[in-house]
This record gives C-alpha cells, sequence and structure tokens, in this order.
C-alpha cells in the first residue's frame, strides 16, 4: 500500500449527533504506522459511532478524517482501499464457506481471483486456519470466527487496521491469540492499528492508548504517560481517575 | 478504481448471491414452488369461473393458466426483490451489510451491483418457472422465450430496485411482515397478473385506475407482450422510470449523509 503521508490515521476536531444527543465531542487524535493504539472507553462511550464514522458508514457533521492523507470525504476511494475492519458484530456469512467469505470480501476491493487465492491462503495460514478453507463458518467456533474475520479484514492488503471490541465473547486463548496476532502485525509489517475496547488490561506498557469518556477524549499517548499525567500507579487507576470512576 | 476491478467487484457481489440462493435450500425451494402452486391450484381453480375473451397479445381463446402465467412469471420477480430486500435488513441487523458498504467502490455502484445480483437469481427462477410450466401447456412460440429475457431483466430491475428502498428505510427485521401486508399484496392483486383489466373496469373503475398505476401491472404486461414477440412500450416505459425513481431513492437512502442509515443511530 503506498502511504500518501506518514499519518495513518488523521481524526480532527470529530463531533456527531443522532438527533439532540450528542456521542462525540471534538475528537481528535493521530496513529502513525507501527502503532498499536487502543481506544479505551465504556459502553456507550461512543467508539463504534466513531467506528461507523472512520469506516464512512456515515458521515461526520462536524470534523474531518483523513487516511494516509486522503480525506474520507474527498477521497472516499483511497481512504477505504488503505483500511481493513473488524467490526465489533460478526459479519461473516454462516452459509457460505471460510474461502466464499473471503473471495466476496476480495472482490470487494477488485482483487484479481489468482492474487486473491494466494492472499486467502497467506492470511488463514497466520491465523492457523488454513485447513478449514473449505468448511461453512456455521461450523466454526466462536474464536474461529473472530480469526476468520480478521484474515479477511487483511486479505487485501491494508495498512491501517480497525478493530471494534474484537475480543467481545470469547475465552482467553482466543483472545490472547488475537491481540498477539495484531500486536506481531504492528511489528512486523508496520500496520497501524485501532483496538477499541472497553477491556484495560488489552492495552499493556508498550501501546498507545486514548481514554474515550461520553464521546470526548479525556487523554491521549503510551500508557505509561497517561498513568503519570493522571497521577497513577497504573492505566486502571488512570481510567478511574479520569472518568470519575466510570461515570 | 479501474474497470477491470468494478467488473470484478460486480461478479464477486452476483456470486455471493447466486451462492447463497441454492445454499439455502428452504428460500430456493419455496421460490420454485409458489408460483407452481398458483398455476396447479390456482389456476386449476378458476379455470372454469373465468372466461378470457381475446386480448392482445393472444390472437386466440386461451386458457386461464396461460392468461395468469406472466403475472406469475412477474410475481417470481416481485418475491424475489422482496427477499433479497429481507436478506439486506437481515444482513443490516447482523452487521454483513457493513462489508459491503466499506468497498472502497461508490455506494451507488455497490447498490447497483447488488440489485443486478439479484436480478440475476430472478431470471433464473423465471425460466425455470417456464420450463416446468411448458407441461401445463403453456408454450409460448419458441422466439418468445428470447424476446421475454429483457423484459424480465427491465422488471426485475424495477422489483428488485423496490426491494432496494424498503430496505434502507424498514428499520427492523419484525418490520418486514407489514412489507408484505402493505407492499407485496396489493401489487399483487391490484394489478392485471390474475384477471384482466377490462373486467376489472367492468366491476369498478376505481381500482381499474388504480391497477392502472400500479407500476406491476405494467411488469406484468411488459412481460406478456414479450413472452409473445411483441413490444408493449407504454409498459417499458413505466417500468423503466419507476426502476430509475426507486433506484435513486435507494442510492438517498443508503447515503451516509442524508439516508436513513444516518439518522439510525449505529450499534452504539
Amino acid at each position: 500500500m503506498t502511504a500518501a503521508s506518514a499519518v495513518a490515521l488523521d481524526v480532527e476536531g470529530l463531533s456527531h449527533a443522532f438527533g439532540p444527543r450528542a456521542v462525540l465531542r471534538d475528537v481528535g487524535f493521530t496513529l502513525t504506522p507501527g502503532d498499536f493504539t487502543v481506544l479505551l472507553g465504556l459502553n456507550g462511550a461512543g467508539k463504534t459511532t466513531l467506528f461507523a464514522l472512520v469506516t464512512r458508514l456515515y458521515h461526520s457533521r462536524d470534523g474531518r478524517i483523513a487516511v494516509f492523507g486522503h480525506d474520507l470525504r474527498q477521497q472516499p476511494s483511497a481512504a477505504l482501499a488503505a483500511m481493513g475492519v473488524v467490526f465489533q458484530q460478526p459479519t461473516l456469512d454462516l452459509d457460505l464457506t471460510v474461502q466464499q467469505n473471503l473471495a466476496y470480501h476480495a472482490s470487494l476491493h477488485g482483487m484479481a481471483g489468482s492474487r486473491a487465492r494466494l492472499r486467502i491462503g497467506e492470511e488463514l495460514e497466520r491465523v492457523g486456519l488454513a485447513d478449514r478453507r473449505h468448511s461453512r463458518v456455521r461450523q466454526l467456533s466462536g474464536g474461529q470466527r473472530r480469526r476468520v474475520e480478521l484474515a479477511r479484514a487483511l486479505v487485501h492488503d491494508p495498512a491501517l487496521l480497525l478493530l471494534d471490541e474484537p475480543t467481545v465473547g470469547l475465552d482467553i486463548e482466543s483472545r490472547r491469540f488475537l491481540i498477539d496476532h495484531v500486536r506481531h502485525l504492528c511489528r512486523e509489517r508496520g500496520l497501524a492499528v485501532l483496538w477499541a475496547t472497553h477491556l484495560i488490561d488489552e492495552a499493556d506498557d508498550t501501546a498507545k492508548v486514548i481514554v474515550l469518556h461520553h464521546g470526548q477524549v479525556l487523554d491521549q499517548g503510551p500508557v505509561p504517560q497517561v498513568a503519570e499525567r493522571a497521577g497513577a500507579g497504573t492505566l486502571r487507576a488512570a481510567f478511574d481517575r479520569l472518568t470519575g470512576g466510570g461515570r | 478504481m479501474t474497470p477491470v476491478q468494478y467488473a470484478r467487484c460486480l461478479g464477486g457481489i452476483v456470486t455471493r448471491e447466486a451462492l447463497r440462493w441454492t445454499q439455502q435450500r428452504g428460500r430456493f425451494f419455496s421460490a420454485l414452488v409458489r408460483p407452481l402452486v398458483w398455476l396447479a391450484i390456482f389456476a386449476a381453480g378458476f379455470h372454469f369461473v373465468l372466461g378470457v375473451s381475446i386480448i392482445p397479445p393472444y390472437d386466440t381463446y386461451i386458457p386461464y393458466e396461460v392468461y395468469i402465467a406472466p403475472g406469475l412469471l412477474a410475481m417470481i420477480q416481485l418475491f424475489n426483490g422482496m427477499q433479497s430486500s429481507l436478506s439486506m435488513v437481515y444482513d443490516r441487523e447482523m452487521g454483513s451489510m457493513k462489508t459491503l458498504l466499506i468497498s472502497p467502490f461508490p455506494r451507488w455502484f455497490l447498490l447497483t451491483a447488488k440489485l443486478l445480483a439479484s436480478v440475476v437469481v430472478s431470471v433464473v427462477q423465471a425460466y425455470i418457472f417456464l420450463g416446468i410450466a411448458w407441461f401445463w401447456e403453456i408454450d409460448p412460440p419458441p422466439l418468445g422465450y428470447l424476446t421475454v429475457l429483457p423484459a424480465l431483466i427491465l422488471s426485475g430491475l424495477m422489483l428488485g430496485a423496490l426491494g432496494l428502498v424498503l430496505s434502507s428505510f424498514i428499520r427492523q427485521l419484525e418490520n418486514f411482515a407489514g412489507v408484505m401486508n402493505f407492499v407485496i399484496f396489493p401489487m399483487f392483486f391490484a394489478s392485471s397478473a390474475l384477471y384482466p383489466l377490462w373486467r376489472v373496469k367492468e366491476s369498478s373503475l376505481t381500482l381499474y385506475w388504480i391497477c392502472q398505476v400500479n407500476p406491476f401491472t405494467h411488469a406484468t404486461e411488459l412481460i406478456r407482450f414479450a413472452l409473445y414477440g411483441q413490444a408493449e412500450p407504454l409498459s417499458a416505459g413505466v417500468v423503466a422510470g419507476a426502476t430509475l425513481l426507486f433506484m435513486i431513492l435507494a442510492v438517498w437512502g443508503y447515503d451516509p449523509g442524508r439516508g436513513l442509515l444516518a439518522r439510525r443511530g449505529g450499534g452504539e
């Protein structure tokens, strides 16, 4: 993927409301290649709305979103081509096989059949599901389905990966696998990752964190710095202080 | 994005629709059985009740089964359009609609591709029905099987586009039953699918005009004339105009800035 800008994702002054209800207020942050950034917020903080705006499911009323310098409003095609997304809800077609699901995704990115087959094989191999390529998704466990979704998000070789609560409902082992795999991708491929979660322990000390609460960014930066600024020893304590104990 | 990439995207969407149709066996069989039930039971029952006089495009007296066959072809497409709309509402509730909408291709193209995919499936169903109907002595001229194709494509586009509009405006899956009652049944019954309009006119002038402005009547008549190798320009015009109107509404409904998708409020 050609990077037109060194900034993978640039969000500036983003606000959004559903009718009179403000969901996001003046949200701003940047992600650079190789960053593993955790978007931390409780349920209802505005994470899913932020994802919907960044993936252009709907437009923002105020603010600007750019992916590798491509403004999402002016150049949506270039911006969307550079991103891979794992949504909070499962989005696989249960009646189709793993291969059919991934091939469908590849075609939605205009990939040629031969290249798609090659990339599907590579990504399934990485998540340890190459032997389930021709299984129907319905036959897979929850953890395996999540891995297929991750493989799918990477088939078109994006440089920015967005994951919205990817570990919800997964057992400890699947959760661990997913986090380790994505962190490995950050280091190995220089992938920029935005990982939304309400689980504080998914942000370790090497991650960057954006604390989102009631639609506002309360603080952001490397985990140790955020903890220090809040005068707390751990991210958990910092999160509690910043959010007033989650109120 | 190059034209080749557009073609690949279209191919992928059509393949997915076809796979879903064949792999969901219940949907596959009900789509085939439904019109046959109408043909075998309804038409047989009304065979002696309704006399059909000689009206274009027929040049002789015809059995009732022959009269309703084009209406049943349009019905296949109506149900298919609604089925595809239902699956879009389901996809949206289940989240898989997002996979389509975050593709880098323009949204109007994705919706058109989705529409074409549904038309391909409905045209295949229509031909399977025509094949089986042949055993009921519904045997239009051989060339009719070819000339009906553009009519099936055009009416499939219109009914598929209507399905798209409905899917963009329906909030939840549960509301879909209402659509069946308020869209499918009135469209089907207030049309020329089951009875010729001159008969309707004899019994109620109001109903006659409702039938006349119902685009489903024109889809049926377009198919009826085409099946006998004749053109029906008025119906073709109405169907084309309605397709365009429905498509504009669907693109509006799915627009990220203006349509209902934005006002609905995501899954937060």
